[in-house]
C-alpha cells in the first residue's frame, strides 16, 4: 500500500492523549522514526526549534508555572526529575550536640534541623559554596557553620494567671529564627546584609522547652542533592501536567450549557449567546436556537481534568476530552533557597552537562 | 462537684463539632452525647475499679465481720474480736530510718521505677479480753493491700490533669491495674457460668439439672438428674445418687401427696413420670423422715465434711444426713431454724425443671447464653483470696495464743498485737505473690487457677486499653467444641463481635463492648422489702403447697434464682418493679425478667451480670427529650440523674429478652420499650478504631483488632518518664484523618498509633506482590514511619551475708591511659554515659561481685578478698544510644540501676505496616520520589499499594476511608472525616466535595509515571489512609549463620537468633531430600554441617574404641576410624550407661577390589550385654 501522508486531522489526533471515562488512551508518543511507514520522524534541530515554545504563566520566587510546548515527555520528565533530585542546595547535615536537655532526642532534633530550608545570597550559595566530600575538612567554601543556643527560663514579667507557656517562660518555643549563622573566611563577603543565610520561614518550630531546659548545638550546613536526602531537594514539588483539550463536538445549549459549565472549574467554560449567523447555518446544530446560551471553551488550561462532564448522560458524544501530548504545564514550588524559575534553568544546565558527559562517553565507546 | 478534666469535657462542650449553644438539639442525632456522659461515670475500665472499690470498701468488712471472733480452746475466758478493718492509702514500705523524705505517700510512677508494690496498709481495730476486761486497740497494721490504680484508695482517683502531671501520670491512662514489683499487672475478667442458678441440660443418658452453690463457706455442685425414668439427686458428698423422693422425705413435714404436688403440681403427665421415683423410695423401705435421713446419712462420704479433723467422732447416720442436707446440698439456701421447706421447694423446682425439659426439649438451658454467665472481676477474685488468707491469719493467730496459753505459768498477760503484725505478713505476701504470679489458689474452694494476672501490655495505648476490657473464659482451649467459641446472639451490645484473637483462643477470649457495665453485688434486702408491696396479691412462698405454687397463672418470684414469693399478676408486678427502679427507689442494676415458660419472675441482684444502658421508650415515645441533652450540655445533670428520671435504664442480658429495642428513633413502634443510645456501641474500644467497619468483611475487622494492638504510636503522655522493658514510640504520630466517635471517646485521637499516608492504589515495580508496599524514600527522609525502640537493662546491687556488697567500678584503662574499647561508653562511676552510642559487646554497667559472699562462721580461715566482674553488656547487633540512667533503692534497701537504651529507626525493606482494615503488608521496595507517579497537582504518594489486595479481602471500608479522608482534606472540613459504624454514609456528598475541589468524584485521578514521564493508562485511586507501623521489624528478626556456636551436649548448632543459631533442616525437608534421592546433600546437611565427629570403632567387637585401641579386645588391630553424627555417638554411649549394649557392624560400601572382604567376627546387632 502506498503511503498516504497524514491529513491535518490525523496530525492533530496524534498530538492528543485521549481522556476517556475510565481509561487514558494513546499515552505514547508516535513521532519516532519508523513508527509510521513512509514518514520521516527523524529528529531535526530545526524542526524542533520551529515547534518549540515556552510560555510563562506565573513567576514568583516560591512558585512558578510555565509551559514547554513541543518537546518529548522524556525531556520534560528529565527536567522534572533533575529538579527534584539533582539540583544541589545547602542544608544542615551535621549536628554537634553540646547540650540537649529538651524532650526531643538528639537524633530527632538533628533530623528536624536538617529539614529546615535556608536561603541566602544566591551568588554565595550557588557559586562560592562547593561540594564537600566525606573526608574533607570543613572550609569556608564548603561548610556554613550554624549555632543554636537557647535556654528556657521563667519570665519574671509574666502575669501570675498566665497559662500560655510562651508568655510564662522565655524561649519556651525554639524557632528556626533562633538559629545563628557563624560566618567564616570569605563567607562574610557573600553572606552579609540582605544576602545573609537565614531560614526561609523563621517561624518553623524546632522544639519546646521548659525552664531549666536548654539546647546548645553547632551545625554544619553543606551542599547536597535530593537523591541523597529529601532535605537537599530545592523543590517542595516539581511536576507537570499536559495541556487539557476540551472539544465540544455537538452544541451544548441552555440549561445543559450551565450544567456543563459547572462540571469544570471556574473560567474553563464560558457561556455565549448563539448568534444569528450560527443559527442560520444549516448542519451546525444551532438551528432555531438563536439567543440561547451555548457552552464554549474559554480557558482549558484551568481545567483540572476531573472528567465530571463524562459522567452525565446529556453530554454523551457532545464532548471529547483529551490532553496535548507535547504541551507540558510545569508547576515548580521552591522550598525557598533557589527561586523557582532559577531551579528550572539549573535543571536545563544540568541536563546539558549530563548530555555532554554522555557524549564523551559515547565517543569513547565507539572509538 | 469536683471537676475532673478527664478528657470528656471537650466532648460535652456545647460548641463541640461546630455546634453552638443556641443550635437546636435533635434527639435523633445528638443522643450520642449520652455516651461521653456515660463513659464519664462508668468508663471503660470502671468495672474493674467499681469491683475493686466494692471489695475494699464493703466486702472486706463483710469478710472480717463473719470471721470476727477468735476464741481460745485453752482459756475459755480469752477472746479476741476484730471490730473493724480499713484500707488506707498507698504508702512507702521502706525502712523509716533510711527514708529521706518525711512523706510516706507514694505515687504509682515511683513504684514502677523503683520496682515497688503500689500497696496501702490495712488497719484493723481489735478488742480482746485481758483479765476479764475488754481491751480495745485501734489502727493496728494488719497487712499491705495492693491498690488498683484510679480506685477509691488510689491517689489518682479524682485527680485533675495538673495533679496527674505532678505525679508523672498520664491523664488518659485507664487505670484498673496493679503495680507489683514495678510491673503493671492486670487481673483479667474471668467468665463463668452463673452461680446459684439452675441450669438444665440434656445428655445421652437423660436430663440433668445442676446448680453450683457458692457461699462464703463453701462451693459445691448439686445435680438433679433423670436417669432411666428415675429422678435422683447427686452431690460430690454422696457416694451414690439418691432417689429424689427420699431427699424430699428427709426434709420432713410432707406427705407423699405434698411431695408429689410440690414437684409436679396438678399436671398428670409429670405425676406419671414421678411414679418410678416414688417406687424407689418404697423399695428402699423409706417411709419416714427418720428413715430418709438415715438412708442419706449412710451414703455421705466418710469424713467428707469433716476431713482433716481427726478429733471429730463420726456421728450416727441420721445426724450425718441432717448435716449434709443442711449445709452441703444446695448450700446457698440457708436454713433458718429447722425450716427445711425453702430447700424442699428449691429441689422440687429443680425436679420440675427436669421434667419440663424432658417433655419439651426447647426448655433445656443454653450454657452459652450470656445471661447464664457471670463475669468475675478483680474485686471478686481478690475477695476470695483475701478471705482465704484472712482465715489463715485467724488460725495462725489462734494457734499462736493457744501456744502461749499452753504454758503453765505466764508472767505477763497476753498481748496479741505482736502476733497480728507477724501473721499479717502472710496476707501481704499471699496477695502480692498471687498478683505477681497469677496463680490463684483458694484451698477452701479447691480453686487453683493459673494465669489470672497478666503483665499490662504497653505496646500501644490501644493494647493497654484492650487488655483492660478483655474477658478470658474458663473453658479449655484444647477442646474442639464450637459452641462456646461461636458468636452468641445474646452477646449483642455486651461483648464485641469483632475483637477476639485468631487461633486456639478464638472466641474464648472476648472483649467488652463500649457501653457494657458489670454489676456489683446489690444485696437482696431492698428487693425483699419491696416485693410484698408492689401488687396486692403477693404472698411469701412459705407455707404454700405445691398446688398453689403450680396453679395455672401463678408466677413464682425468684430472687437470685431462689423461689421467694407468688403472684398472679406478673406483668403488673414487673411494671411496678421497673417503675420503682426508674424512680430511684430500687438500685438501677437490679434486673427483673419474666420467664413465661416456667411461669417465673426472676429478680437478680448478684454481681457479675453484664448489663448496658438503654433509652426508655413508653407509648411509642422516647423518654429522652431535647431538654435533657441541653441540660447535659450545660452540665446541669449527669448520666446518673437520667437513671432516676426514668430516661435511661440498665438492662441485663436476661431482661433484654423482655424488651423490644429500637435501634434508631425511626424504628420506634407502639410496643417498643427501649431504644439504643448509639448502635456503634455494640463494638468494643479496639474495634471502634476501624472506620466504616460495617463495610468490611467481618474477619478483616477481627484482624485489625489484633493488629491495632501491635501498632507503634504514642503509649501515654508520660511515655518518656517510664522505663519499660521494651517500649516502642512513634516520632510523629498523627490523628487519623477519618475517625470515629469511639476514637474520640477513648482518646485515640490524642494518643494515636499511625500516620495518614497518601496512598495510590496501583501496581508498581513488581516488588509489591503478596501485599508488599512501595514506600517513597522522600517521605521516609521527612520522618514517615520513623519510630523509636527503648530497652531496659536493670541491675540490682546485691548485699551478701558476708556483709559485702556488689560494687560499680570505672572503665578499665588501656596502655594509652584511655578506657579499653569495650568500656568506651563508661563513665568514671561505672555506668554508661547518657547520650553515648553503644555498640555490640560494649559494657553499660560495670558491676563487680565480691568473691566472699557467705556468712563468716569463724574468723580463722582467710576470706577471699577481691571482686569478680559481672558487667551488663549491650548484646544487640545494631547500636543504640543510652537514653536514661536511673539509680534508686528498692524496699529491701538495695541499690537498683536501670539503663534505658534508645534506637531511632526509619522504615526499611521488610518492615511491617498495616491499614486499619486488617490489610497488613511488608515494605517491598523503597523508591525515590522522582520515580513515583505524580498527579496533576504534583501530588506524590507516600505508599503505593497493590490493587490485588482488594478483591478477595473485600475491605470496602478502606476505600471509604480513603475517599472520605480525601474529601475531608481537600475541603478542610474535619466534620466530614467520620467513619462511624452503622451510620449511613453520604458517599454522594463526598463525591461532590471532591468535584468542587477539582478532583474526580470517584477518587480516581490522572497520574503521570515518574519514570517515563508519560501518563498512566488508567486513573488511579488515591487519598489518605491511616497506616500503622507494626512492631515487627526486620532489624529485630534478620539472621543468618555460616559458622557459629554449637550446643555443648550434642555439638549440634544452637537454635534461635539470640544464640546465633542455625536454621534447621526439619523432618519434612529431610523427607523431600530422601524422596529426591539427594543423598550427598542429606549427608552434608544432617552430619557434615552439623555434628560430624570422628570415632574409633573396633570392627571385631563393634564397640567404640579410643585412640585407635579397643578396650574390649585389648587390641589396635581391627580399630578403624569413621565419621558419624555426634548425637548418634552420644546415643550409643547413653544406652551403654543404661546397660544396653550397642554393637556397630561396619562394612565397606564400595569394597576395595584387591582386598578380600573380611567378615566381622561376631554378627550381632543391638543386644543386652
Amino acid at each position: 500500500m502506498p503511503h498516504k501522508p497524514p491529513t491535518e486531522e490525523e496530525h492533530e489526533a496524534r498530538k492528543l492523549v485521549g481522556i476517556n471515562y475510565e481509561t487514558i488512551t494513546n499515552v505514547h508518543a508516535t513521532d519516532i522514526p519508523g513508527h509510521y511507514p513512509g514518514e520521516d520522524h527523524s529528529w531535526d534541530i530545526n524542526k524542533f526549534r520551529d515547534g518549540f515554545k515556552v510560555q510563562i504563566h506565573q513567576n514568583d520566587p516560591y512558585e512558578a508555572s510555565f509551559s514547554l510546548i513541543g518537546c518529548d515527555p522524556s525531556i520534560a520528565n528529565a527536567f522534572r526529575r533533575i529538579m527534584i533530585a539533582n539540583i544541589p542546595t545547602l542544608a544542615i547535615d551535621q549536628v554537634f550536640i553540646y547540650n540537649n536537655k529538651s524532650v526531643i532526642q538528639d537524633e530527632v532534633l538533628a533530623s528536624r534541623l536538617g529539614l529546615i530550608p535556608f536561603t541566602g545570597g544566591r551568588e554565595g550559595l550557588q557559586d562560592f559554596m562547593k561540594w564537600r566530600a566525606k573526608d574533607d575538612e570543613p572550609k569556608d567554601y564548603n561548610t556554613v557553620g550554624l549555632e543554636l543556643c537557647v535556654k528556657c527560663e521563667n519570665n519574671p514579667d509574666a502575669s501570675p494567671n498566665e497559662t500560655d507557656p510562651r508568655k510564662l517562660y522565655k524561649h519556651a518555643h525554639v524557632y528556626a529564627k533562633d538559629i545563628v549563622v557563624t560566618l567564616a573566611g570569605r563567607q562574610v563577603e557573600f553572606f552579609s546584609g540582605e544576602n545573609a543565610i537565614r531560614p526561609v520561614n523563621p517561624d518553623i518550630l524546632i522544639a519546646k522547652l521548659r525552664p531549666g531546659q536548654e539546647i546548645d548545638i553547632k551545625m554544619h550546613m553543606i551542599k547536597g542533592v535530593g537523591s541523597n536526602h529529601a532535605k537537599f531537594s530545592p523543590v517542595a514539588t516539581a511536576s507537570y501536567r499536559l495541556m487539557p483539550v476540551i472539544n465540544i463536538t455537538q452544541p451544548i445549549l441552555g440549561r445543559d450549557a450551565e450544567k456543563f459549565q459547572k462540571c469544570f472549574p471556574e473560567g474553563v467554560i464560558g457561556l455565549e449567546r448563539v448568534t444569528r449567523e450560527e443559527a442560520q447555518q444549516v448542519g451546525s446544530g444551532y438551528e432555531g436556537h438563536e439567543g440561547e446560551l451555548k457552552a464554549v471553551v474559554v480557558d482549558p488550561r484551568r481545567d483540572t481534568v476531573s472528567r465530571e462532564c463524562l459522567r452525565h448522560e446529556e453530554f454523551k458524544d457532545k464532548v471529547k476530552l483529551s490532553r496535548r501530548r507535547d504541551h507540558f504545564i510545569y508547576l515548580v514550588e521552591s522550598t525557598g533557597q533557589i527561586e523557582s524559575e532559577q531551579i528550572f534553568l539549573e535543571s536545563v544546565q544540568h541536563l546539558k552537562a549530563k548530555a555532554k558527559k554522555f557524549e564523551i562517553q559515547l565517543k569513547n565507546m565507539v572509538r | 462537684m469536683v471537676v475532673i478534666d478527664d478528657g470528656f469535657e471537650a466532648l460535652l462542650e456545647p460548641f463541640y463539632n461546630g455546634k453552638k449553644l443556641t443550635d437546636p438539639i435533635k434527639t435523633k442525632e445528638d443522643k450520642y452525647q449520652l455516651l461521653p456522659a456515660f463513659l464519664k461515670v462508668k468508663g471503660l475500665v470502671k468495672q474493674h475499679i467499681d469491683s475493686y472499690n466494692y471489695f475494699v470498701q464493703e466486702d472486706i468488712k463483710k469478710i472480717v465481720q463473719s470471721n470476727r471472733m477468735i476464741r481460745s480452746d485453752q482459756d475459755p475466758n480469752f477472746w479476741l474480736e476484730i471490730t473493724d478493718i480499713r484500707v488506707g492509702q498507698p504508702s512507702r514500705d521502706d525502712d523509716p530510718e533510711t527514708l529521706s523524705t518525711t512523706t510516706k505517700h507514694v505515687t504509682p510512677m515511683e513504684c514502677r521505677l523503683r520496682d515497688l508494690n503500689y500497696a496501702a496498709p490495712v488497719y484493723i481495730d481489735i478488742a480482746y479480753s485481758r483479765e476479764r476486761q475488754r481491751v480495745v486497740r485501734k489502727n493496728l497494721k494488719l497487712c499491705r493491700m495492693p491498690i488498683m490504680l484510679k480506685s477509691a484508695k488510689c491517689y489518682l482517683s479524682g485527680a485533675n490533669n495538673a495533679q496527674m502531671e505532678a505525679m508523672n501520670e498520664c491523664p488518659l491512662d485507664p487505670g484498673g491495674y496493679f503495680i507489683v514489683g514495678g510491673t503493671e499487672k492486670v487481673i483479667l475478667i474471668q467468665e463463668q457460668l452463673s452461680k446459684n442458678r439452675v441450669i438444665v441440660e440434656k445428655d445421652d443418658k437423660g436430663v440433668i439439672a445442676s446448680v453450683t452453690s457458692s457461699t462464703h463457706e463453701r462451693k459445691s455442685k448439686t445435680y438433679v438428674a433423670l436417669r432411666k425414668d428415675r429422678i435422683v439427686l447427686q452431690h460430690n458428698i454422696l457416694v451414690e445418687p439418691i432417689p429424689i423422693v427420699i431427699v424430699l422425705k428427709a426434709f420432713g413435714g410432707m406427705s407423699d401427696l405434698d411431695i408429689m404436688e410440690l414437684m409436679a403440681g396438678g399436671d398428670i403427665a409429670y405425676q406419671d413420670d414421678l411414679l418410678m421415683s416414688f417406687d424407689d423410695a418404697t423399695k428402699a423401705g423409706v417411709y419416714t423422715q427418720q428413715q430418709a435421713l438415715e438412708y442419706i446419712g449412710l451414703r455421705v462420704k466418710m469424713g467428707g465434711a469433716r476431713r482433716g479433723r481427726p478429733g471429730a467422732v463420726r456421728r450416727n447416720p441420721t445426724d450425718d444426713g441432717l448435716d449434709a442436707l443442711t449445709n452441703l446440698i444446695v448450700a446457698h439456701i440457708t436454713i433458718q431454724g429447722s425450716d427445711f421447706y425453702p430447700k424442699a421447694v428449691y429441689i422440687a423446682m429443680m425436679v420440675r425443671r427436669v421434667l419440663m425439659a424432658y417433655h419439651d426439649e426447647k426448655l433445656v438451658d443454653d450454657r452459652d447464653f450470656v445471661g447464664n454467665k457471670r463475669l468475675e472481676l478483680a474485686g471478686q477474685l481478690l475477695s476470695l483470696l483475701f478471705e482465704d488468707l484472712f482465715k489463715g491469719f485467724v488460725s495462725q493467730v489462734k494457734s499462736q495464743f493457744e501456744y502461749v496459753f499452753k504454758k503453765p505459768n505466764r508472767t505477763a498477760p497476753y498481748d496479741p498485737t505482736g502476733t497480728i503484725g507477724v501473721s499479717g505478713r502472710l496476707i501481704t505476701q499471699g496477695l502480692g505473690r498471687a498478683i505477681q504470679s497469677g496463680n490463684w489458689t483458694v484451698k477452701r474452694f479447691g480453686m487453683a487457677r493459673a494465669g489470672v494476672t497478666h503483665v499490662l501490655s504497653r505496646l500501644s495505648y490501644i493494647a493497654a486499653l484492650g487488655m483492660m476490657t478483655r474477658i478470658s473464659s474458663q473453658f479449655e482451649k484444647t477442646r474442639k467444641v464450637s459452641g462456646p467459641r461461636a458468636l452468641q446472639p445474646s452477646q449483642w451490645g455486651m461483648l464485641c463481635p469483632s475483637d477476639t484473637p485468631e487461633g486456639e483462643a478464638c472466641g474464648l477470649v472476648k472483649n467488652l463492648a463500649l457501653m457494657t457495665h458489670i454489676t456489683t453485688e446489690a444485696g437482696t434486702e431492698e428487693v425483699e422489702r419491696w416485693i410484698p408491696n408492689l401488687v396486692s396479691d403477693v404472698v411469701r412462698i412459705q407455707g404454700q403447697t405445691g398446688t398453689e405454687l403450680h396453679k395455672e397463672g401463678t408466677y413464682i418470684i425468684h430472687v437470685n434464682g431462689t423461689p421467694y414469693a407468688l403472684t398472679r399478676k406478673p406483668e403488673a408486678f414487673a411494671r411496678e418493679f421497673k417503675n420503682k427502679r426508674r424512680t430511684g427507689f430500687i438500685n438501677p442494676f437490679i434486673g427483673i425478667h419474666i420467664n413465661q415458660h416456667f411461669s417465673a419472675i426472676h429478680i437478680a441482684t448478684d454481681e457479675g451480670r453484664i448489663c448496658r444502658p438503654y433509652i426508655i421508650v413508653t407509648n411509642g415515645q422516647s423518654m429522652l427529650k431535647a431538654d435533657h441533652l441541653k441540660l447535659l450540655q450545660l452540665k446541669k445533670v449527669a448520666f446518673d440523674d437520667f437513671l432516676k428520671n426514668g430516661v435511661i435504664e440498665y438492662l441485663d442480658v436476661n431482661e433484654e429478652n423482655d424488651a423490644l429495642i429500637a435501634i434508631r428513633e425511626d424504628d420506634i413502634k407502639y410496643d417498643t420499650t427501649h431504644m439504643e443510645i448509639e448502635p456503634f456501641t455494640i463494638l468494643g474500644a479496639v474495634a471502634g478504631l476501624i472506620p466504616f467497619p460495617h463495610h468490611n468483611q467481618s474477619p478483616r475487622n477481627t484482624y485489625q483488632c489484633a493488629m491495632g494492638k501491635q501498632a507503634i504510636g504514642a503509649i501515654a503522655y508520660n511515655q518518656f518518664n517510664r522505663i519499660d522493658t521494651l517500649l516502642y514510640t512513634s516520632l510523629y504520630p498523627q490523628r487519623p484523618m477519618v475517625i470515629t466517635k469511639t476514637i474520640q471517646l477513648i482518646h485515640y485521637d490524642r494518643l494515636p498509633a499511625g500516620q495518614n499516608a497518601t496512598v495510590v492504589v496501583m501496581s508498581y515495580s513488581g516488588y509489591d506482590i503478596e501485599d508488599a508496599l512501595v514506600l517513597n524514600k522522600a517521605s521516609l527522609d521527612r520522618g514517615f514511619g520513623a519510630c523509636q525502640v527503648f530497652r531496659k537493662y536493670a541491675v540490682e546491687m546485691q548485699k551478701y551475708p558476708s556483709g559485702r556488697k556488689d560494687r560499680l567500678v570505672g572503665p578499665q584503662l588501656g596502655d594509652d591511659g584511655k578506657p579499653i574499647a569495650k568500656h568506651r561508653c563508661l563513665d568514671a562511676d561505672g555506668l554508661a554515659i547518657v547520650g553515648a552510642k553503644i555498640n555490640q559487646g560494649e559494657t553499660m554497667i560495670m558491676k563487680e561481685v565480691p568473691l566472699d559472699q557467705s556468712v563468716h562462721i569463724d574468723n580463722t580461715s582467710p576470706r577471699p578478698q577481691g571482686y569478680r566482674p559481672q558487667p551488663v553488656n549491650y548484646r544487640i547487633a545494631d547500636p543504640a544510644i543510652i537514653d536514661k540512667v536511673m539509680i534508686s533503692d528498692t524496699e529491701r534497701n538495695t541499690q537498683i540501676i536501670k539503663i534505658q537504651t534508645r534506637q531511632t529507626r526509619r522504615p526499611e525493606l521488610g518492615d511491617k505496616f498495616s491499614s486499619r482494615h486488617g490489610q497488613k503488608g511488608v515494605v517491598g521496595t523503597i523508591v525515590n520520589q522522582e520515580d513515583m507517579p505524580f498527579s496533576d497537582k504534583g501530588l506524590v504518594p507516600d505508599i503505593i499499594m497493590n490493587p490485588h489486595g482488594f478483591p478477595s479481602r473485600m475491605t470496602v471500608g478502606k476505600l471509604f476511608e480513603c475517599l472520605t479522608g480525601k474529601a475531608s482534606i481537600v475541603s478542610g472540613r474535619r466534620e466530614l472525616g467520620f467513619g462511624d459504624a452503622f451510620r449511613s454514609h453520604p458517599v454522594e456528598e463526598m463525591g461532590k466535595v471532591l468535584i468542587d475541589a477539582g478532583f474526580s468524584w470517584d477518587g480516581k485521578d490522572y497520574f503521570t509515571s515518574g519514570i517515563t514521564g508519560e501518563p498512566h493508562e488508567a486513573y488511579l485511586f488515591n487519598g489518605p489512609i491511616f497506616y500503622q507501623r507494626l512492631k515487627h521489624m526486620v532489624q529485630d528478626k534478620m539472621h543468618s549463620r555460616s559458622r557459629g556456636p554449637r550446643a555443648v551436649l550434642t555439638r549440634q548448632p544452637t537454635e534461635g537468633r539470640s544464640r546465633d543459631g542455625g536454621l534447621r533442616l526439619g523432618e519434612m525437608e529431610r523427607d523431600c531430600l530422601i524422596a529426591y534421592g539427594a543423598s550427598q546433600l542429606l549427608l552434608e546437611r544432617l552430619m557434615i554441617s552439623s555434628d560430624a565427629t570422628q570415632v574409633d570403632i573396633c570392627e571385631r567387637c563393634g564397640q567404640l574404641g579410643y585412640k585407635g585401641y579397643c578396650q574390649t579386645c585389648k587390641s589396635t588391630q581391627a580399630v578403624t576410624k569413621m565419621t558419624m553424627p555426634y548425637a548418634a555417638k552420644l546415643l550409643v554411649q547413653e544406652l551403654i550407661s543404661m546397660n544396653v549394649g550397642v554393637r556397630m557392624q561396619l562394612e565397606d560400601k564400595f569394597p576395595h577390589p584387591d582386598r578380600k572382604m573380611e567378615m566381622p567376627i561376631r554378627k550381632k546387632g543391638v543386644g543386652a550385654t
